[in-house]
């Protein structure tokens, strides 16, 4: 007596065989269709686009005649948020991070600001810019100035900033400052001369990928109100901007009215694209070049 | 080299250098402090955001009741006689979220399991960056490509629809958190032990067998939290809502209409400068106080799931 049919089992294997294969090409079709859909999207962009990029596209003011227009006070003006960006995040998001990683308690002080980090990483932008808008734009009457606008684009990349310069902070091995000890030094001189300069690639390619993100960022400037309007070039942190993305996103609004906003839309895209695409290499290269191993 | 000859008293130069030692100990002892205040900075960011939006909605509500604004279906802020329900944004913003969602989650997922389960190492090394580049990409740049590309390409197939419609932003912001369920849910399921796979294969199992009943089971909390986390950025996106879908305020099921969403009527408002004081730009805030409850609520329901529902092995 058989209690095993072995014509039934190799039917129902092949079954199971044939399922697998189909499942696998199915997933891996899923997993291609992001990728295509990014290839769409860049062929669109940079198909409309292209032609319109030349010098007096780069360096030429806004302008309602499309022929005319040029993206040069959008540049600046992303340039000038940087120049407040930067600094405040690099600042507030690494000394966070040291009093996180190397001063603060285990307790519940230390839980509640690191709680209170990762909620914050998940507020929508446009509640910053709601912020913003309320306490640096109206509040402390700033207008809309790239210093307000600096300033809320930092309280939204904050988080991210702190988390990635703990995580470079905690990759710093132990035995690197336990020898600083060794030799004498304080905590603080431990910190500054050794543990800093340990998790300085981290913290810098950390940086860069959040400055990227408020590079892109658009939310938080609409609702502060950047003018759609001809504003002179910004000149320094106290006058009026715009930046890339709001402009994209006026010429987008308006593709419908004249048709040639939309390729002045798409050109605007590369510009931003060929810029964060610049930035997010630079924080490759500086991961791979810089980061030791211990 | 000493060239004049004064006297050196030996006490002297101990209590300078005592005293520079004080100061060093000093500024030793300030650090922590110092750092703490820069540290609470972000416990001050999220007291400021609670205290604006909280006092400002109870102006709000002082001219508005909370029963109408919770359970109105009308929305009409600019017309003689103002109505302010919120139903109509809620609608918007939830309809937005789940196409996004029907696209999002079965393709992220599937995504996750092919590079986890399926892909050799250099598959899994070449596709996840490019993934990342997707998730890189500005919502902006989206929000045009929904607008300009997405739409007209729909009409060919859906010719009542209008041009703004929340179907195509709904499926472009489905686009864009692929990458993220797909990251997560990958990161939860690679957790997952390889004694666990093995065991399933040396019984016979086929690898979508060992991904279904094995590694999904056991990732489940992930992949639940990445879900939810997902939820909660389609519910905060602006941008792409912003553009493509308009600002009719139509409380309907029909996909091919205009509806604007929680955060697409923050722009619209902000956008129109709507005087300090007014009902509508109190409005405003109460908008953004619901629309910041629901993530906030959302955000701590993925983390307590991720905790809760740990297997640990």
């Amino acid at each position: 007596m058989k209690y095993v049919d072995a014509v039934q089992v190799q039917k129902r294997m092949n079954f199971r065989l044939i399922v697998n294969t189909i499942a696998k090409i199915i997933f891996f079709l899923s997993t291609v269709f992001g990728l295509v859909v990014l290839g769409i999207l860049i062929y669109r962009v940079f198909s409309d686009g292209i032609g319109w990029i030349n010098m007096d596209f780069l360096t030429g003011k806004l302008s309602t005649d499309p022929e005319k227009a040029g993206i040069l006070g959008a540049i600046l003006g992303t340039l000038w948020l940087m120049v407040v960006v930067a600094p405040v995040t690099m600042f507030f998001g690494v000394g966070t991070a040291i009093y996180l990683e190397l001063y603060a308690k285990k307790g519940k002080l230390r839980s509640f600001i690191q709680t209170n980090i990762a909620n914050l990483a998940g507020v929508p932008s446009i509640v910053y810019g709601i912020l913003g808008m309320t306490v640096f734009v109206r509040a402390l009457d700033m207008g809309n100035i790239v210093l307000a606008g600096g300033l809320t684009m930092s309280l939204l990349i904050l988080p991210i900033t702190i988390v990635a310069s703990q995580e470079a902070i905690r990759a710093v091995p132990n035995h690197l400052g336990e020898a600083s000890y060794g030799l004498g030094a304080t905590k603080w001189q431990t910190i500054k001369n050794i543990i800093l300069p340990a998790a300085l690639p981290g913290i810098l390619t950390g940086a860069i990928l959040s400055l990227s993100r408020a590079i892109g960022e658009t939310a938080p400037l609409v609702v502060i109100g950047i003018p759609a309007l001809l504003i002179p070039f910004p000149g320094s942190i106290f006058d009026k901007f715009t930046v890339l993305p709001m402009q994209i996103y006026y010429w987008t609004l308006d593709s419908s009215l004249v048709e040639e906003y939309a390729y002045l839309a798409s050109a605007t895209i590369i510009i931003l694209l060929l810029v964060l695409l610049l930035l997010n290499t630079t924080a490759i290269i500086i991961r791979n070049k810089f980061q030791k191993r211990y | 080299m000493r060239t004049n000859n004064e006297p050196v008293h030996v006490q002297e130069l101990i209590s300078k250098k005592k005293q520079s030692k004080n100061l060093f100990l000093k500024f030793e002892k300030a650090i922590p402090i110092i750092l703490f205040l820069i540290a609470s900075v972000s416990v001050f960011t999220t007291i400021g955001i609670i205290y604006t939006l909280f006092s400002e909605t109870i102006e709000f509500f002082k001219q508005v009741s909370v029963v109408e604004f919770f359970t109105g279906t009308v929305l009409k802020p600019l017309s003689q006689d103002p109505k302010f329900g919120v139903l109509p944004l809620i609608m918007g913003t939830l309809t937005s979220t789940v196409i996004a969602m029907l696209v999002a989650a079965p393709i992220g997922l599937m995504t996750a399991i092919y590079l986890s389960e399926f892909a050799s190492e250099r598959i899994r090394k070449t596709f996840k960056p490019l993934l990342e580049i997707l998730a890189g990409i500005p919502t902006i740049v989206y929000g045009f490509f929904a607008f300009t590309f997405v739409t007209p390409l729909l009409k060919h197939v859906i010719p009542g629809l209008e041009t703004t419609n929340i179907l195509s932003p709904g499926i472009v912001m489905g686009i864009m958190i692929i990458p993220m369920i797909a990251s997560l849910s990958e990161d939860a399921m690679s957790s997952v032990p390889n004694a666990m796979r093995e065991g399933a294969l040396a019984l016979g199992a086929t690898k979508l067998e060992v991904a279904t009943r094995v590694v999904i089971p056991a990732a489940f909390s992930g992949i639940v939290a990445s879900f939810v986390l997902a939820i909660s950025r389609a519910i905060g996106e602006t941008m792409i809502v912003t553009i493509a879908s308009g600002s009719s305020k139509n409380f309907t099921f029909d996909l091919t209409q205009s509806m604007q969403t929680m955060t697409a009527y923050i722009v619209e408002v902000t956008g129109g400068d709507a005087p300090a004081g007014s009902t509508i730009y109190y409005s405003l805030y109460a908008v953004a106080m619901t629309l910041f409850v629901f993530t906030l609520l959302m955000n701590l329901f993925a983390r307590y799931v991720a905790r809760k529902f740990k297997e640990e092995y």
